[in-house]
């Protein structure tokens, strides 16, 4: 039987049940609303839910009672017996129905007209005043109906048969008996009408329905017995032949059988989710001219019901996406050379504590160009960024907020709303979601997801003498580092990585991050937690590590509830307190995820700030054999063109690019061109103009720490640094933009600020050499005239001097005195009090900002991100200009 | 000029000026005596293990099993702006319930449950430091001592009194 009309069923029955005793008791009180309002809600429920399965017959009975009832609960008729009577007829009636419906999955044919009637002659009030005749007729509804069922023999059949012989037993059940022995002529009815009670005995012999709240209940005392069992444990292992020992064992064994038992009360099959999605895509397919077909596997697959609630919307929104974004249109298919209908695929299965959910579909794959458009123009990532992300990475995008790909906005999706969402809900339960994609064939996401919220398995480790647990699903490995061994954690500007299979993981200091202690000695041995949230990885340094426990997740105090570090606390085996980290949080804290829409800002600006600890380099070869790197930031594009392309302008070498002439420039002066085969450039843009570098070769792109640890007294060299484990020049950009044009720097009416007459001067206040050599081009090229100072002191001397700028960018970390310190410094009387302020850092967490805005920092931006800092500095001075003017 | 709001007061005014006693547990925190009423008690407790809670605001001492319950340990002292007791010198435990979440209050000393009639009441001296009037109900004159009732909700509340101080 559908699922939907067996719920139907049981409900109604439960609902009949409560009216029966309802109704008698309110001819014994007619004037209790509370009561009447009760039997009101349930004859409405019923009538609501049988319009809704289409169950004419039911509703009309249903609606007809209802409308009596309305009208006495509105105090239009008062209650008599006649009333009650005529509603319990109608309840009989809606029994008998429903027995019907039980038996053979629809309503018997005929119609109930004689009952409306009644009742909508009661409505009217024209019965009340003919009470006395009308009395009986209505105290014994049965037999009026009954007339009415002799000429419709087709549903009674197939109950009267069935009822012959249970009729006997159906004597023991009071509720029914009362009902059916004052008529014993009148067979059809109470046959029938037995008949449903019986078959709903059965039922209800099998399944009890129990409130949610006794199983939570049951739960929570399960859980408690778990861990006071584990204690008893604990206390075992420490002594030795303990008489407990064979009690202790059995208590144990029984406590897991309970636990599972309980457990099992909670678990639905999955399938129950799935149980409005053949209708949703059927829908799809008509709205979206597809052909689709929902294939659904494991469906008995059975998870907490908690869990279950948590993920329907999810998984729907991934099905609809499925058809809606993968599934071509057939005509596209068939030109794919792929089967006309699609497949959608929903899989689940159990694996390890965690049950595994995929949707699959056999379309388009996710389209990766579509995505990086979209990410350009969402702001997410910068054209250069792209470049280097491998396909996996570009498709996290899709869960970032306001992502969509679809070309055009349909009732089903391309709202944006949603992924993120979806893979926020998961991780909130401490779930992972993973995609996998190929072109042409298709995409499937991978939800992985613990059974059950209640009881944990977790890794419990130690810092600062504090004991906490961290969730073993979101654990991968565990690292030991030491100093001098290979393993050992290293620095970049005081942020902790460690080398880690050729990858740089970043880590996190637990004694840091919960502020337990100064600072981390890391002269000694310690361990690292890689924890794994979506697909940031991060390493968490701790001292030591125990074992693993299960522990029962429980809530936070009230009071605690805004420390995001933690997810829960628990007691463990030794009767200790400990909480509970939530690598979510710790992810979000250290600036990688977005965990919520609301946070997402904030974190964009982290995220920006961490790029400093890895810097983009293009690695290249030119002239000699040593490699020489470039920012990638300031790289427009890498470019192959044909050296036959390649052609001379007043002898210097251009090529036509994009329907311009492109001055090419050798690193090399003594570089000949040839003219055979292909020639690399760099091409570097500004406006309307474009440079190309010749270079021989490029080598890789490398994220890594730039430390420019050699000067070079060699024009078009910055210095050099150790880049990717050897020495590599860095390449003075800004040098070879002036030979390709001798003005490139030089006065602009083209610029970004023609709108402003003079040129606008800046101060840049930075300690390293690097960044000043970077962003003084940087600035010159954007139009600005600038001052570079190595220190507040040098830039404060400038202001004794008498110097003046428009605008003062300054760093925050340096020696002497620091970035905040200047900026109160000039903020507080002096003559450039009211000189905007950028401030450049590495740091940009949500703390930093505040503050740097607090001193009279203007604005506050992650070192590299030269898009983000040009456009601050316009709008600063713009609206500066504003405020003066 | 009352911190303490209106209703609070008029409450505890007419709940004391029935005539009939009321009983607390009296407590001693840095010498001074506190009283909470007793119906609000649930538990007192020896020096328990108390598990220190990273981030968590400073009144906050940790948290502590009670029985296989989590509860919550507030530092009174902290929370009255008293400096903290000196290393090695344990704390007792008065749990109470506010709000269904069970709180395990620490302090120097518990003492005994004493009755107190409306008699020897007094509304909070004006003088009283803003942090201590804040959490009391008022005051009663003991022979040789003085009794300060504390109101557990408003002592549990520091959240919003830290963001108004």
């Amino acid at each position: 039987m559908d699922d939907l009309l067996s719920e139907f069923l049981t409900e109604t029955a439960e609902g009949l049940g409560t009216l029966d005793l309802e109704l008698v008791r309110l001819e014994q009180n007619p004037n209790d609303p509370g009561l009447l309002g009760n039997i009101f809600r349930i004859v409405h429920t019923i009538k609501g839910t049988c319009g809704f399965l289409s169950l004419p017959r039911l509703e009309a009975v249903a609606h007809a009672a209802e409308n009596v009832l309305g009208k006495i609960r509105d105090g239009q008729l008062i209650v008599t017996p006649i009333a009650i009577s005529l509603i319990l007829s109608s309840l009989d009636r809606i029994k008998m129905l429903l027995a019907t419906l039980e038996a053979t999955e629809a309503e018997p044919d005929g119609n109930d007209a004689d009952l409306i009637a009644q009742l909508n002659a009661f409505a009217d009030g024209q019965l009340t005043d003919e009470s006395p005749a009308a009395a009986p007729t209505v105290a014994e509804p049965e037999p009026e109906p009954e007339p009415e069922w002799e000429p419709e023999p087709e549903p009674t059949p197939v109950p009267v048969a069935k009822a012959a012989p249970v009729a006997s037993t159906a004597v023991a059940k009071p509720k029914q008996t009362a009902l059916a022995q004052p008529e014993p002529p009148a067979a059809a009815a109470p046959r029938a009408q037995a008949d449903g009670d019986v078959k709903d005995s059965a039922v209800a012999a099998s399944n009890i329905r129990v409130n949610v709240d006794l199983l939570e209940n049951l739960m929570t005392m399960v859980s408690e017995l778990v861990l006071t069992r584990n204690q008893l444990m604990q206390i075992l292992r420490g002594q030795k032949d303990s008489e407990f020992g064979i009690a202790l064992q059995r208590l144990s064994h029984v406590t897991s059988e309970l636990q599972e038992g309980v457990m099992k009360t909670r678990m639905q099959p999955i399938g129950n989710a799935w149980a409005k999605l053949p209708r949703l895509i059927r829908d799809l397919g008509i709205e979206l001219k597809k052909k689709i077909d929902l294939q659904m596997k494991g469906a008995e697959t059975e998870l907490d019901r908690q869990v279950m609630e948590l993920i329907k919307d999810p998984l729907t929104h991934m099905v609809r996406n499925s058809a809606d974004h993968g599934i071509e249109t057939p005509i596209d298919r068939v030109m794919a050379g792929k089967p006309e209908t699609g497949t959608v695929t929903l899989s689940a299965y159990h694996e390890g504590g965690h049950i595994i959910i995929e949707i699959g579909d056999d379309g388009k794959g996710l389209a990766t160009e579509l995505i990086k458009k979209k990410a350009i123009q969402n702001g997410l990532a910068t054209e250069a960024e792209l470049a280097q992300m491998s396909d996996q990475q570009i498709y996290q995008f899709i869960f970032k907020a306001g992502f969509s790909t679809a070309a055009a906005v349909t009732s089903v999706s391309g709202r944006g709303v949603g992924m993120d969402v979806v893979r926020t809900n998961i991780e909130k339960i401490g779930g992972t979601i993973e995609l996998k994609s190929a072109p042409g064939k298709g995409s499937t996401f991978v939800i992985k997801i613990p059974l059950t919220l209640a009881i944990v398995s977790a890794l419990i480790v130690e810092c600062a003498g504090e004991r906490f647990a961290i969730p073993q699903i979101s654990v991968v490995e565990l690292v030991r580092a030491a100093p001098g061994t290979e393993t050992q954690i290293e620095r970049l500007n005081g942020a902790p990585v460690l080398r880690l299979r050729n990858r740089l993981l970043p880590l996190v200091g637990l004694d840091e991050l919960l502020k337990l202690r100064q600072s981390h000695d890391t002269s000694t041995e310690c361990f690292i937690v890689v924890a794994q949230v979506g697909t940031y990885s991060f390493g968490i340094i701790v001292d030591r590590v125990f074992d693993t426990e299960e522990i029962v997740v429980k809530p936070v105090a009230p009071l605690l509830r805004d420390i995001t570090m933690f997810s829960g606390n628990t007691i463990l085996g030794d009767g200790a307190v400990i909480m509970i980290l939530d690598p979510n949080g710790i992810a979000a804290a250290t600036g990688e995820i977005t965990v919520g829409a609301d946070r997402a800002t904030a974190e964009q600006a982290v995220t920006r700030g961490r790029q400093v600890d890895k810097t983009s380099l293009l690695l290249f070869k030119a002239g000699d054999d040593s490699p020489k790197a470039v920012p990638l930031a300031l790289v427009a594009r890498l470019e192959e063109i044909d050296r036959k392309e390649i052609e001379y302008s007043n002898g210097k070498p251009v090529v036509q690019y994009r329907g311009k002439l492109m001055p090419l420039v050798p690193i090399d002066p003594a570089l000949r061109i040839g003219h055979e085969g292909r020639q690399p450039i760099l091409v570097f843009s500004d406006k309307e103009r474009s440079m190309g570098l010749l270079v021989d070769e490029i080598v890789d792109i490398v994220e890594d720490v730039l430390n420019v640890q050699l000067g070079s007294e060699q024009p078009g060299l910055i210095g050099s640094a150790v880049l990717a484990g050897k020495a590599t020049d860095l390449v003075d950009t800004g040098f070879y933009l002036m030979q390709a044009y001798d003005d490139w720097f030089g006065s602009r009416s083209d610029g970004a600020l023609d709108h402003v007459a003079k040129t606008l001067r800046v101060l840049l206040v930075d300690d390293s050499p690097f960044f000043r050599n970077l962003l003084t081009p940087l600035l010159t090229i954007a139009g600005y005239e600038v001052s570079a100072v190595d220190s507040a002191d040098r830039a404060l001397d400038l202001h004794e001097a008498g110097e003046d700028f428009d605008i003062i960018i300054s760093d925050i970390e340096m020696p002497g005195m620091n970035g905040f310190e200047f900026a109160s410094h000039v903020r507080s009387d002096s003559r450039w009090s009211n000189v905007p302020m950028v401030a450049l850092s590495s740091h940009a967490t949500p703390e930093d900002l505040d503050r740097g805005r607090e001193v009279g920092f203007n604005d506050y931006i992650a070192k590299f991100d030269r898009d983000a800092l040009l456009t601050s500095l316009t709008a600063t001075l713009s609206l500066q200009r504003e405020v003066a003017a | 000029m009352s911190i303490v709001p209106a209703g609070t007061q008029s409450r505890q005014v007419q709940a004391l000026g029935d005539g009939q006693s009321h009983d607390y547990v009296s407590i001693f925190i840095a010498g001074q005596m506190f009283g909470i009423p007793v119906l609000q008690v649930q538990d007192v407790l020896g020096p328990q293990r108390i598990t220190r809670i990273p981030l968590a605001p400073p009144e906050v001492a940790g948290s502590l099993n009670l029985r296989g319950r989590i509860v919550t340990a507030i530092d009174v002292r902290t929370r009255l702006k008293l400096p903290k007791n000196a290393e090695g010198k344990e704390s007792m435990s008065v749990v109470v319930d506010q709000g269904g979440e069970q709180y395990s209050l620490l302090v120097d000393n518990v003492g005994e449950v004493l009755s107190l009639t409306s008699g020897t009441y007094e509304r909070n001296p004006a003088t009283l430091d803003s942090a201590w009037r804040d959490v009391s109900n008022g005051i009663h004159r003991l022979d040789g001592n003085l009794l300060i009732i504390l109101d557990v909700a408003r002592l549990l509340d520091f959240a919003t009194s830290v963001d108004a101080a």
